[in-house]
Formats: structure tokens, C-alpha cells, sequence
């Protein structure tokens, strides 16, 4: 394929169709905008830093979210919980509902705790020992302690406790977690609070990005006037401020994402040791790959948002005098 | 190629840069405009490159009746007439080669074309060996040929000059006025406003004068100059 190459090589140059003029323009105005921030380092890393920080807090902070969300998600469905059934109902009688409730798919397992032996317990570990010797009949009824199965989803949950309540044997039933649920909506407020400061965070973003790019504009009004003196466009002018705020964007993201990612790196031990304590193979999600692109690419809208502001404000005043 | 039919300008505060003035400049011609600092001259080549916009009359260049030419349209516009400035208008953060590539990077010129056509404007003004160079290490004589060289790189049928030997001494101006010369007689129009009536004499070429925003004939101009 010699000959080819060698074809090739001294093909002449013809002249670029429209879209690569218009890629290489472009591509060649984001190095040189990438340039200008370079030749400022220490003000362009000023900018990029706050963009990071701003960045990151919600995006730590709703990864905190999805933590206890994933740590919470096994408690509501894996828990017991207990029925009290009513006084009149016999060792025998509560037995044999043990039996019947363990037969069903939804339920891992039943345990009995009969009257006396709930008791006996409660006589050691409450310490009125004493004072309860005196009780002529024992006031507690036997209980039936139920372990649903895992595959319960929290839906299917409620109708099981429902359905166990509604038994005629049954006085009452005790849900354990409904402070699970409390949890949950907890979460969902904090969820929400965090998209409206992140909202807030952006739209500071915005105009910090709008802000640099204003000042950026306004140190090269003269090259500005010159440009469009000899024939460039709002659109030719306005492209290299586009292109700084979609670095600044960019380059905050990455940042963002780094300061998460080495956050996530100083929990990983703890979290393991707390995993330890409580003997579960519980650990520390990550970003995603979506999430960290999302990151990136928030970064970058607002940097474009920002800028085109600036610019779309500032340039249409910047006319050759 | 260009055509003023009863072209007035007023300023907000009232005051008239040109009133009523009627020109027409041929194809190919060199034509200079003389006068007092004031006369019009600067505002007659504003409104030919559209930075200002007649109060009334109509500037016809190239065919084209400026008045019709709408605010988004105003760059490519320009882009088809060449630029010279007294102050020479330099991007002053960048060498004398991309100084002289900024119109064509702005018409879209691809990167080989536009280094092949910014060497050949910056050999037609002598300046091909300081290419690399950064404009202020450049006397003024040469910072005025790199602007011109920045005009002609598009290969314009029209150039103007709003006192483009301004600050130069009489040996430099010559040489630019040379190099004005060598454009026009390539077919270049060439609009050149200046004071200098003993280069434009020099120059040998025709010019017209004026006064008050008004056409004077050029006899009685001499006689007021003298």
C-alpha cells in the first residue's frame, strides 16, 4: 500500500467542507481559551475550586442519602414483629396458630412465647421480682413473635401484619418498625432540602462563572472592538467566553469528583469497622458511573449557562467607537 | 463603488459632521479626503464601514445600499472592505503573523490556506522576516504596514484609511502611501483620508476636500490651506 500512502501525501490541500472549517474553528478556540486559563493559573484554580466545592456538597451529601437508604432498605422487610393474642386463647390453642402462620410463604418463621414464660422473663430482667409473686394470675398473654420472610416487600409487609391482626385469636399487633418508616421519611425530606440548596448551589455557580467571564470580557473589550471592527461576529466573539466557562464547568466537575471520591476514600475504613461491629458485608457505595458523569456534565451546563450570560449581556454593549 | 446621494449625519447634540453631501468614487480609483480635523472625514469612513449609520441620505458601496444592511448582517459586511486605523487597532498579545490571520480566522480560512496568504500580505508590505515578532517591538512605521497588511489579506475591491500616515514621519508615510499605490494598481479602491496635502501632492493623486461636512472645490481648499 505503498503507493497509496505516497498519493496521499502529495494529494494537494483542498479546502475544508463547512463542518470541519466549523469543528477545527471550534476546537482550535477551545485550546486557546484552555491557554488563557493556564496563563492565570492561580485565579482560573481560585474559580475551578469553588465550582468543586459547590459542586460536591450536594453530591456528598446525597450520596450520604443513598447510604442510609441502601443500609435501611433490608430493616423494614427482615423485621420481626409480634401479636399479642387475647387472653382467653389457651397454650394449646396459640400453638397450633404457630403452626398455621409458619405455613405461610410470606412468613420465615413463628415463635411462641407463652404466657408464663414471658413472665418469667420479665420477672428476671425487670426486677420486680418480688412484687410480681404477689399477682394472683399472670396478666400477659401468650405471644406469637413472627419473622416474615425476606422476600416481603414493605407493601406486602403491611398486608401480612393486617391480615395477622384481623385473626380472631389475635388482641393486638406490634409493628417494631415503624420508626423505619419514620427513618424513611426522614430521608425523603432531606432528599428534597438537598435538591433545592443544590438548586441554589447552581444557580451560584451561575453567577460566579457569569461573574469571571464579565471581568474576562471586560479586560479584553479593546480586542473585542478590534474583532468586530474587522468583521467578526457576536457569535466569533462570544465563542472563546463560551469555551472558558465550559472549562471552568468541566474542570470543576472533575474536581467535584475527586474531592468525593477522596472523601468516600477517608470513610471506607470506618464504615468497615462499624460493618464489623454489626456483622454485616455492609459497605460504602460509590458514585456511579452515571452519577459522576451527571456531575461532570452539570458542571459544564452551568459553566455555558454562566457564560453565555455574561456574554450574551456584555458583548451586544462592545461595538467598535 | 461607492455612491453618497445627500448623506447628513447629526450627532444627538445637534451638531452636523456632514451635511448634504453628494460623492461618488469610481471603481479602481485612489481618491484622498482632505480637511481640518472636524471636516467629516473620519465620519464619512465611519459611515462607509457601517460603525455609524447616516441621519439621512443613502451610502451605496459596491451595489450594496448600507441602509439595507440589517445589525446581524453588519460583519460580513465588513468583512468585504479592508481597514486601515491612525492607531493601527494591533492585538497586542499576540505575534505580527496572528495579528495579520485574525480576518481570515473570522471568514473561516482554513490554517494552511491562511498562513500561505498572511505570508504573502506581510511580503507586500516588507514585513515577511518579523512575522514571529510581537507588534510593540515594532516602530510605528512597521506596526502601520502590519495593519495594512491585516486589511489587504482578504483580498478586498475596497480599502479605506482614516489617517493612516497620522503618526508617521514623512519618510514612513511615503512608504506607506507606496504601498497604497502598489494596491490600487492592482485594482484596489482606495479611500485614504488625510491632512497631508504636501504628501498627497507628492502622491500625485486626485482628492477632494472638506469643510463643515461639505464638499469644497478643491482650488479654493489650496488656497486655504496656504
Amino acid at each position: 500500500m505503498a503507493v497509496t500512502r505516497h498519493s496521499d501525501a502529495v494529494a494537494p490541500v483542498r479546502s475544508s467542507g463547512p463542518l470541519s472549517t466549523w469543528l477545527t474553528r471550534h476546537f482550535s478556540t477551545s485550546i486557546g481559551a484552555l491557554g488563557r486559563l493556564f496563563r492565570q493559573p492561580f485565579a482560573s484554580l481560585m474559580i475551578v475550586l469553588v465550582i468543586a466545592v459547590t459542586l460536591a456538597i450536594p453530591a456528598a451529601l446525597s450520596l450520604v442519602v443513598k447510604n442510609a437508604q441502601a443500609v435501611s432498605a433490608g430493616w423494614d422487610n427482615a423485621l420481626d414483629f409480634s401479636i399479642y393474642l387475647r387472653r382467653d386463647i389457651s397454650e394449646i390453642e396459640a400453638d397450633g396458630l404457630a403452626r398455621l402462620i409458619r405455613q405461610r410463604a410470606d412468613v420465615e418463621d413463628v415463635r411462641l412465647i407463652t404466657a408464663s414464660a414471658a413472665l418469667g422473663e420479665f420477672k428476671q430482667e425487670s426486677g420486680f421480682g418480688q412484687a410480681l409473686d404477689h399477682l394472683s394470675e399472670n396478666p400477659l398473654p401468650h405471644t406469637l413473635v413472627v419473622r416474615p420472610s425476606p422476600a416481603n416487600t414493605s407493601q406486602s409487609m403491611i398486608l401480612l401484619q393486617e391480615e395477622l391482626g384481623n385473626l380472631p385469636e389475635a388482641e393486638l399487633v406490634q409493628v417494631d418498625t415503624e420508626w423505619v418508616q419514620r427513618f424513611h421519611a426522614i430521608l425523603d425530606i432531606v432528599k428534597r432540602a438537598i435538591v433545592i440548596g443544590a438548586s441554589l448551589l447552581g444557580v451560584a455557580i451561575v453567577v460566579i462563572i457569569g461573574n469571571t467571564i464579565r471581568l474576562d470580557i471586560q479586560n479584553r473589550r479593546e480586542e473585542i472592538e478590534v474583532t468586530k471592527l474587522i468583521g467578526a461576529s457576536n457569535a466569533f466573539v462570544r465563542r472563546p467566553f463560551l469555551w472558558s466557562g465550559f472549562w471552568y464547568g468541566l474542570f470543576g466537575g472533575l474536581l467535584a469528583l475527586g474531592l468525593v471520591q477522596y472523601g468516600l476514600f477517608l470513610l471506607e475504613q470506618p464504615a468497615a469497622r462499624l460493618a464489623g461491629l454489626y456483622q454485616s458485608r455492609v459497605s460504602v457505595l460509590s458514585l456511579t458511573p452515571a452519577e459522576s458523569f451527571s456531575i461532570l456534565g452539570v458542571g459544564v451546563a452551568l459553566g455555558l449557562v454562566g457564560s453565555w450570560f455574561a456574554a450574551a449581556r456584555h458583548m451586544r454593549r462592545i461595538e467598535p467607537r | 463603488m461607492i455612491q453618497l446621494d445627500n448623506v447628513t449625519k447629526r450627532f444627538p447634540g445637534g451638531q452636523e459632521a456632514l451635511s448634504g453631501l453628494t460623492l461618488a468614487i469610481d471603481k479602481g480609483e485612489m481618491l484622498f479626503v482632505t480637511g481640518h480635523s472636524g471636516a467629516g472625514k473620519s465620519t464619512l469612513l465611519r459611515l462607509i464601514a457601517l460603525i455609524e449609520r447616516p441621519t439621512s441620505g443613502q451610502v451605496i458601496v459596491d451595489g450594496q445600499n448600507t441602509r439595507r444592511v440589517k445589525r446581524r448582517r453588519i460583519p460580513a459586511y465588513r468583512r468585504q472592505i479592508g481597514m486601515v486605523f491612525q492607531d493601527h487597532k494591533l492585538l497586542y498579545d499576540r505575534p505580527v503573523s496572528d495579528n495579520v490571520a485574525l480576518p481570515l480566522v473570522i471568514a473561516g480560512v482554513g490554517h494552511r490556506e491562511a498562513g500561505r496568504r498572511v505570508r504573502a500580505a506581510l511580503d507586500q508590505v516588507g514585513l515577511l522576516h518579523k512575522e514571529k515578532q510581537r507588534p510593540e517591538t515594532l516602530s510605528a512605521g512597521e506596526q502601520q504596514r502590519v495593519g495594512i497588511a491585516r486589511a489587504i489579506v482578504t483580498r478586498p475591491k475596497l480599502l479605506i484609511a482614516d489617517e493612516p500616515t497620522g503618526n508617521l514621519d514623512p519618510d514612513l508615510s511615503l512608504e506607506v502611501m507606496r504601498i497604497f499605490r502598489r494596491f490600487n494598481e492592482v485594482g484596489v479602491t482606495l479611500l485614504i483620508a488625510s491632512h497631508d496635502i504636501s504628501l498627497i501632492d507628492r502622491m500625485g493623486c486626485a482628492r477632494i476636500a472638506l469643510d463643515e461636512g461639505k464638499l469644497v472645490e478643491t482650488e479654493e481648499e489650496d488656497v486655504a490651506w496656504q
